[in-house]
């Protein structure tokens, strides 16, 4: 029997995850390129939210999700293709806290859905200011299906053997955050740098900032509604996500007084989405003392990233798709390892009774299955995706010419402008 | 006293600075303008209607010199924003009659740098 409750807090929390898409990471991204770019940008994420949706409810729920497979423990078919079968009165055959309780299969597929459109449209941010948007098209389809859906499959179907193995992963750190660092880091390395990289400041901070608290708004749905009940695990999840963005950002606010002489907006921005990013994995799992952990040590670790290690590697991550994604997404899915709680879960009869415990609270075992799901969604998003961009390479290229670059990608790619200068 | 003013593409600004830095020209007036000259405009779609001819970006760079230093910052501004394609712009040199410091109020050349 659904229960009305939890689906009414799953529904809208499917629809706080599209607003993370669109506008939120449009506005985050867009105010970090050249003005000549901005529409380029934002259209990559919209891009996401149209095909995405179109995909996943042809095909890609079902093969995500699908009891039967095509390749075991990776791939289903396509039993619910076009989401044949699946009655509105269904309950959801996935429950997370309240197995008395689900919500209805449907609002399990959409929920899914908008995890699947922010995926690709974080990776976007590292291509910024130079793709071609034929290939970016031919890239978010191709993407979904050789990375997203299997990883997906692997870790939270009831068939995946990240689940079989007890892996610790409340809201996406493998399959979202992960994945999409990984994925960005393949695609940097392939794209190449931009043209006249140096000098060169964002264009409007205030649309960066917006879209940042717009991004901490809609997290609130992608962890809380997670647990896809309305219960105590999701105030959880809402005071743990709450917690460690406020960390993070407090912690690269400050390493930038140090360090840079101002605390810098964009910086206690960019912070507090690297304890967004640190939490999702677990925030169902550990007490608010293990979110301000987890967020004051996300915050640190990709200032680092961002600041140090990519100036002297030298790779071109436009927007630090990788140095905050892929990097704080390591940090949650081993941090969870570490900080979960039996407090938090054992009080909802998960994992038999006991509840889940990391390293610091008995478990030794939790932390190896943490590291061996960290090790496989980085290998296997990061050769996938190269796979992915190679091909588009040889096929149809992925970077525009250097002239339509210096032009800028919104009249070249779109013929459009974001601003005028007269009128 | 000469007024140099240049019409150059954007994206070359960064070069023409460094250029004009090595030539110890330290001194310029940068504003954001639009216009075209052979290069033509580019055509933009809003929701099916097609605006053609509409007018390039182009960066106009000011900077007031004595005789002198005219050659000098002429070669500097080509070399920072020469790339052989159509629409690198155009430099036009006027002669200049006064020149004021508005902190001490001297005159003349000696203003100017």
């Amino acid at each position: 029997m659904i229960s009305n409750a939890n689906n009414a807090w799953v529904l809208f929390s499917a629809v706080l995850v599209m607003f993370m898409t669109v506008p939120a990471l449009g506005l985050f991204y867009g105010g970090l390129v050249k003005k000549k770019n901005v529409l380029a940008l934002m259209m990559q994420s919209f891009t996401c939210l149209i095909v995405v949706s179109l995909l996943w409810v042809t095909v890609g729920y079902s093969l995500a999700f699908s009891p039967t497979e095509w390749i075991p423990g990776v791939l289903g078919d396509f039993k619910w293709a076009l989401l044949n079968g699946i009655s509105p009165i269904d309950p959801s055959p996935y429950t997370v806290s309240d197995p008395n309780g689900p919500v209805s299969h449907l609002t399990f597929v959409i929920f899914q859905c908008m995890f699947a459109v922010i995926t690709p449209a974080v990776i976007s941010g590292a291509f910024a200011e130079r793709m071609k948007f034929s290939s970016y098209l031919v890239f978010s389809v191709l993407w979904l299906f050789l990375v997203y859906i299997p990883l997906a499959h692997m870790a939270w179907s009831t068939n995946g053997f990240f689940a079989k193995h007890g892996l610790m992963d409340y809201a996406g750190g493998t399959v979202v955050e992960i994945n999409s660092g990984f994925s960005a880091l393949a695609g940097v390395l392939l794209l190449g740098r931009r043209k006249n990289l140096k000098h060169l400041p964002p264009h409007n901070l205030t649309y960066t900032l917006i879209g940042g608290a717009m991004l901490w708004f809609g997290w609130f749905g992608f962890n809380a509604g997670s647990g896809l009940a309305a219960d105590g695990l999701a105030a959880n999840a809402v005071l743990t996500t709450n917690t460690a963005a406020a960390a993070a950002g407090l912690v690269w606010a400050i390493l930038d007084w140090v360090v840079q002489k101002k605390p810098t907006i964009l910086g206690a921005v960019t912070g507090a989405v690297g304890g967004l990013v640190a939490i999702t994995p677990a925030a169902g799992y550990v007490t608010v003392g293990g979110a301000l952990l987890l967020g004051a040590s996300a915050g640190a670790v990709c200032f680092i990233f961002v600041v140090f290690v990519k100036s002297s590697l030298g790779y071109d991550d436009s927007l630090d798709a990788f140095g905050v994604h892929g990097i704080a997404g390591v940090l949650g899915t081993i941090g969870v390892g570490l900080l979960a709680s039996p407090a938090i879960t054992a009080p909802f009869h998960m994992n038999g009774g006991k509840g889940f415990a990391g390293l610091f609270f008995g478990d030794p075992h939790a932390l190896g299955i943490q590291i061996e799901a960290t090790v496989t969604s980085m290998i296997w998003a990061f050769l996938g995706t190269l796979a992915v961009f190679a091909l588009l390479e040889v096929t149809m290229g992925l970077r525009v010419t250097e002239r339509d670059e210096a032009i800028g990608l919104d009249i070249t790619q779109h013929n459009e402008k974001a601003y005028t200068l007269i009128e | 006293m000469k007024l140099i003013v240049a019409i150059i593409q954007p994206y070359r600004l960064d070069e023409v600075k460094q250029a004009l830095y090595s030539a110890d020209v330290q001194l310029m007036t940068v504003s954001e303008v639009l216009g075209h000259g052979r290069q033509g405009g580019v055509t933009e779609v809003y929701r099916g209607s097609r605006e053609t001819g509409n007018l390039l970006r182009k960066i106009r760079l000011e900077i007031a010199v004595n005789d002198d230093w005219v050659e000098p910052t002429i070669t500097a501004i080509v070399s920072g924003a020469k790339t052989g394609e159509l629409g690198d712009g155009k430099i036009f040199v006027y002669s200049l009659e006064e020149c004021i410091r508005i902190r001490t109020e001297e005159r003349g050349p000696s203003a100017i740098g």
